[in-house]
């Protein structure tokens, strides 16, 4: 088939417990890379990514046609500079680019796992993704980095690997999820659920897929992405290629017309039960409570350089909650460096041109990567 | 760079620990690394002088020092460092408790309210004084807590640290303060740089 054709694929034949107690092994991790290894192998960083990115960091993807999802921070010369590092970056178990997910075919029933797909973890999604290393034998990375949800799997990649990283960027996260973001992820939830063509999750990509929920689920998220000055400004109260209202339920206003379009070309793009089981994950990730309510005992002893970045106008994951992360880390004497960048943008920041944040960050790797 | 860099490095003790509270751009840090190999951290208020900071591979946090030195253990660092900013304080007395608390020790410079072309500035033009040190109008001055040496001294003696050195910075030359020239250091000295440490008995 093409599509495997153009994805590259590990199977990771090593038995893998998961949080919920099943085992999974002989399963496929999708990932790629750009740039190359060097001959001592210390130039490696592991960019995780979020809620719905995949392995296409950069450049064309070639799936969807479209520029990777961190086109602006990944590159030759970039803030993480593929002309000195080789830059990994694997598809998240649960996901839909190729990694074990709930598209899958069960071998038992030889159909679609759908929702008999055992719900993951970010630090399943972690423990699967470190096979990598050992593919490449890469001993230490130089770095692991990610943003959002990519930012936690940095937490838990460190917390996991104490030894692994030789610094670590998690950039606008949180220790733990909060009560306001799995409340928005249980609202995508629900409306994915809510679609009559997501049969309990047994649909299958040939037939009709629940897009109407899936669509929802993404505009909603969208809103939670950006800030309200920033949508402001952008929108305002713009009508949509009218001269005055409509009187009716049509698109009358940009901003109405820009999120069904976000919602629609994400439904090509995205498997509906891959958002329900990444959503779950995010949810269930506490690093405070898998250390006994103590965050600093996840980071005890690390030798890892962490560099923290927050965005003044990101309302999802704030910055009190990143600077919660620092704040473990300088009680047991880590070394932590911490900025929050200036940007209206809100979360979505750090996937999009916000030169402070590209500067500071490719100072920061570009400093650390010489010592 | 600033003349007490030098000053400062001299006091810090090869390899130690340290954290420079308003760290601004990073220039004593590097130094300080660079002279005394410690092992050295910053916190600074400013956003861009943070970036600049971690620009130079330096490790520094955005923060108030005011409220973000509670997130440091009891003795973390063999010293704390603060650069002519105490008198930019809300609450000076309780940034000190804090200083010497974080810190086994702590260099505070003070830029002297008590110099004499401070008191000649008040006293000839009648105006809030305005110096090379001191280059703000009242208005728009950070520093709303100003002292002196003198009056340094004396605030030791009342929230009970122990002061080990006091330097005076006159035309970039150090000298010795001492209870003996204290009233003419006081008169002379732009800048007062103390090593202090907190009292056994609290």
């Amino acid at each position: 088939m093409n599509l495997k054709e153009k994805i590259k694929t590990i199977i990771v034949d090593k038995p893998l417990k998961l949080d919920c107690g099943q085992i999974i092994n002989n399963f496929p991790l999708a990932y790629e890379t750009y740039g190359s290894l060097n001959a001592k192998k210390d130039n490696a960083i592991l960019v995780c990514h979020a809620l719905t990115g995949d392995q296409f960091v950069t450049g064309l993807n070639p799936i969807t046609k479209k520029d990777g999802w961190w086109s602006y921070a990944v590159g030759p010369n970039k803030s993480i500079d593929t002309n000195k590092y080789f830059v990994i970056c694997a598809n998240v178990i649960g996901g839909c680019m190729g990694s074990f997910g709930p598209g899958h075919i069960n071998q038992e029933t030889q159909k679609i796992y759908g929702t008999d797909f055992p719900v993951i973890t970010i630090n399943d999604i972690v423990n699967a993704q470190v096979n990598l290393l050992d593919h490449f034998e890469i001993k230490k990375l130089f770095s692991v980095v990610g943003g959002s949800m990519g930012g936690m799997q940095v937490l838990q990649f460190v917390s996991n690997f104490p030894e692994k990283a030789k610094t670590a960027v998690p950039i606008a996260c949180t220790p733990s999820h909060s009560a306001q973001n799995i409340a928005f992820n249980e609202l995508g939830r629900q409306a994915i659920t809510a679609d009559n063509n997501w049969s309990d999750g047994k649909y299958s990509s040939t037939k009709s897929t629940p897009d109407k929920g899936l669509a929802v689920a993404r505009m909603a998220a969208h809103i939670t992405y950006l800030s309200k000055k920033g949508l402001q400004e952008k929108f305002g109260r713009k009508l949509q290629e009218r001269d005055d209202l409509k009187f009716g339920f049509d698109a009358d206003f940009q901003i109405e017309s820009y999120l069904r379009y976000q919602g629609s070309v994400f439904v090509d793009r995205f498997d509906a039960n891959s958002y329900l089981y990444i959503t779950r994950a995010m949810d269930y990730f506490d690093l405070v409570k898998q250390f006994d309510g103590n965050l600093s005992n996840a980071f005890k002893n690390s030798k890892t350089k962490f560099f923290i970045m927050s965005f003044t106008s990101d309302w999802l994951y704030p910055t009190q909650e990143n600077k919660e992360i620092v704040i473990a880390l300088n009680a047991v004497g880590a070394d932590v460096a911490f900025v929050e960048i200036v940007s209206d943008k809100g979360h979505d920041s750090f996937l999009l041109n916000v030169p402070d944040f590209l500067k500071t960050l490719k100072n920061f790797l570009d400093k650390s990567y010489v010592e | 760079m600033k003349p007490e860099y030098k000053i400062i490095s001299d006091i810090v003790d090869e390899n130690s620990r340290v954290l420079d509270v308003g760290c601004d751009d990073g220039t004593l840090m590097e130094f300080l690394k660079k002279n005394k190999n410690v092992d050295i951290r910053g916190i600074e208020i400013s956003k861009e002088k943070v970036q600049a900071c971690i620009s130079k591979g330096l490790t520094v946090i955005e923060g108030n020092a005011e409220f973000d030195l509670k997130q440091f253990p009891n003795k973390s660092f063999d010293y704390v460092v603060l650069g002519q900013t105490l008198q930019a304080f809300i609450n000076p007395e309780a940034v000190i408790r804090e200083l010497l608390r974080v810190g086994k020790k702590a260099i505070v410079t003070i830029p002297n309210f008590g110099h004499w072309k401070v008191r000649l500035n008040l006293l000839i033009k009648g105006t809030m004084p305005m110096t090379k040190t001191l280059p703000h109008e009242w208005y728009n001055t950070p520093n709303i807590h100003m002292c002196t040496i003198k009056d340094f001294f004396k605030f030791s003696q009342k929230i009970n640290f122990k002061i080990f050195k006091s330097l005076a910075l006159i035309n970039e030359n150090v000298s010795n303060i001492n209870n003996s020239n204290l009233l003419t250091k006081n008169l002379f000295s732009e800048l007062g740089i103390f090593l202090i440490e907190k009292s056994n008995e609290n």
